[in-house]
């Protein structure tokens, strides 16, 4: 199968408006091909990764920066978090903050919604269901398409920052409806309490399968949002899956009981305590403020804690006041940045950080190289405030 | 001894090297170090490999969006693999970080053919005829 491409976007790829946007259509064409698409189609709404100095790195400034001269943005296109919270003192070297910014310079110019958030589905009115979108952000993209009923692959920082440019997205996949019915199944053989536990279902079902859609049966229908979130990003982070479901389906199961439990926390839950909590991969969205807020109860964080969210919520939340009740506990906001590689949480200064978040733990281990202990939120409350 | 495998094209182009192979997925921005182009993982069977200028074979990419910057900054720190084979769904990962570094990247139908690909050690990617060949040297 190859991918037919209209006049205007064979001339556009020859380079005929520019290099630039014949760059987006050779991105195009490759994930087409990757992923057997017969065509492209029209994308209304673009969510970019690739945003925070820590991982795109000098190359990536340099892509960017160069590109951000000709390429501009055709659809609605918000951006992932950055580095850090330049409100807020912090000790990083000049260079990443140098580079940082041309990093959001260059977005910008492009003509980004400067969003700095991983949860776009918590500040934004995005298109209708059924609607196709572009959405890299591992979280996001399955939670535009399990949630809110979005179409969207997994894309990468890269194809969707083609989409941006061009407007287009390959119909594959995920965007194609009969993809989108689950054809295997995860089978929960073991409760399912927490967030944390939904997180630890995430990253073994991303693990298991290469399927695009798994289903996890009726038994997620009624989670929350927080559990939803956690459960999206460490599927996300373990594999590639793009979507869970909750459809259910006969035959083609794989078991997740407690052996299934202890495995991913063997493998991420690699220090008994920490020197820091840090809770927000993805971000925290209004609701889970609140519920952070009110567990803390007038208690008071008996060690460093910080508290990734969007800028907009921290400033919804500071006109409630649940900003300064959390200030009050000890807890941090840091917001236009996450958890996961920040530059706010090295090795070099901590020993370990306490979290709740898998997809988190992932990255501390295995990039940042901090040890994890891998709690759920209401435990941290439990051991870590008085 | 050499041997050739029909692979669909994704990125086109040439390249060779010494075969890389393993059966896991791979993070790219997780698990490889883009100075050094070292798998860094310690739970992956590659770990303590260098990816330099190996033809480096491998089921999909999984994980980060951000692995498609990663893939083109080990080209620009000039420590990439020379030429990519995925061998069981090609991920938008992969190809479009492929795209942008110019690697040549094929796919291969079918996770059997691993088995065999681990007895040979020399590769020659052949983007444009979609060949894989592979060698024992």
């Amino acid at each position: 199968m190859f991918v037919h491409l209209t006049r205007e976007e064979e001339d556009a790829l020859d380079e005929k408006h520019g290099q630039a946007v014949s760059i987006a259509y050779k991105i195009l064409l490759s994930i087409g091909k990757a992923t057997n698409a017969e065509r492209l189609i029209p994308v209304d709404w673009v969510h970019l990764s690739g945003v925070n100095y820590n991982t795109i790195g000098d190359a990536g400034v340099k892509f960017l920066t160069k590109n951000s001269e000709e390429m501009r943005f055709l659809v609605p296109t918000t951006i992932n978090p950055m580095g850090y919270d330049s409100h807020k003192q912090n000790n990083l070297s000049n260079n990443f903050k140098r580079q940082q910014m041309e990093i959001v310079k260059a977005y910008d110019k492009m003509g980004s919604i400067p969003s700095f958030s991983c949860i776009p589905y918590e500040l934004f009115q995005l298109p209708d269901r059924g609607h196709n979108v572009s959405f890299a952000e591992s979280n996001a993209a399955v939670m535009a398409n399990s949630v809110f009923g979005l179409h969207t692959n997994k894309e990468s920082s890269l194809s969707a920052l083609a989409s941006a440019v061009t407007g287009k997205a390959p119909y594959s996949d995920l965007r194609i409806r009969s993809i989108r019915d689950p054809k295997i199944k995860i089978k929960i053989e073991t409760e399912l309490n927490t967030e944390l536990d939904y997180g630890i279902l995430g990253y073994f079902s991303g693990k298991s399968i290469k399927e695009s859609c798994v289903s996890f049966g009726p038994e997620i229908s009624n989670i929350d949002i927080y559990k939803s979130k956690s459960l999206a990003a460490a599927l996300g982070t373990s594999g590639v899956c793009g979507m869970f479901s909750n459809k259910e389906i006969n035959g083609n199961n794989i078991s997740f009981g407690k052996e299934e439990e202890k495995s991913v926390m063997d493998e991420l839950n690699t220090t008994e305590s920490g020197d820091v909590i840090a809770l927000g991969s993805p971000q925290l969205g209004m609701h889970e403020l609140e519920l952070l807020s009110n567990m803390i109860d007038g208690k008071k964080f008996s060690k460093k804690c910080m508290i990734f969210c969007p800028r907009s919520l921290y400033e919804k939340a500071s006109n409630s006041g649940i900003a300064q009740i959390l200030e009050n506990a000890g807890g941090s906001l840091i917001c236009d940045a996450c958890t996961c590689l920040s530059p706010l949480l090295t090795h070099e200064e901590y020993d370990g950080v306490i979290t709740n978040s898998v997809k988190a733990a992932h990255y501390l281990n295995k990039s940042s190289g901090v040890s994890v202990c891998l709690t759920d939120l209401r435990s941290i409350i439990r051991k870590y405030t008085r | 001894m050499s041997y050739s495998l029909r692979c669909r094209v994704i990125v086109g182009g040439k390249a060779r090297g010494s075969i890389l192979v393993t059966k896991q997925p791979i993070n790219f921005l997780s698990s490889v170090d883009h100075l050094t182009g070292m798998i860094t993982d310690k739970n992956h069977e590659l770990y303590g490999e260098f990816v330099k200028d190996h033809v480096l074979v491998f089921p999909y990419a999984v994980g980060s969006s951000v692995g498609a910057y990663s893939i083109f900054a080990l080209k620009s720190n000039g420590v990439s693999p020379s030429g990519i084979i995925c061998t069981s769904r090609t991920d938008i990962t992969t190809a479009s970080g492929c795209a942008i570094a110019n690697i040549p990247l094929l796919e291969l139908c079918g996770d059997q053919d691993i088995a065999e690909i681990q007895n040979y050690n020399e590769a020659i990617v052949d983007g444009i005829s979609g060949i894989l060949q592979i060698k024992k040297v």
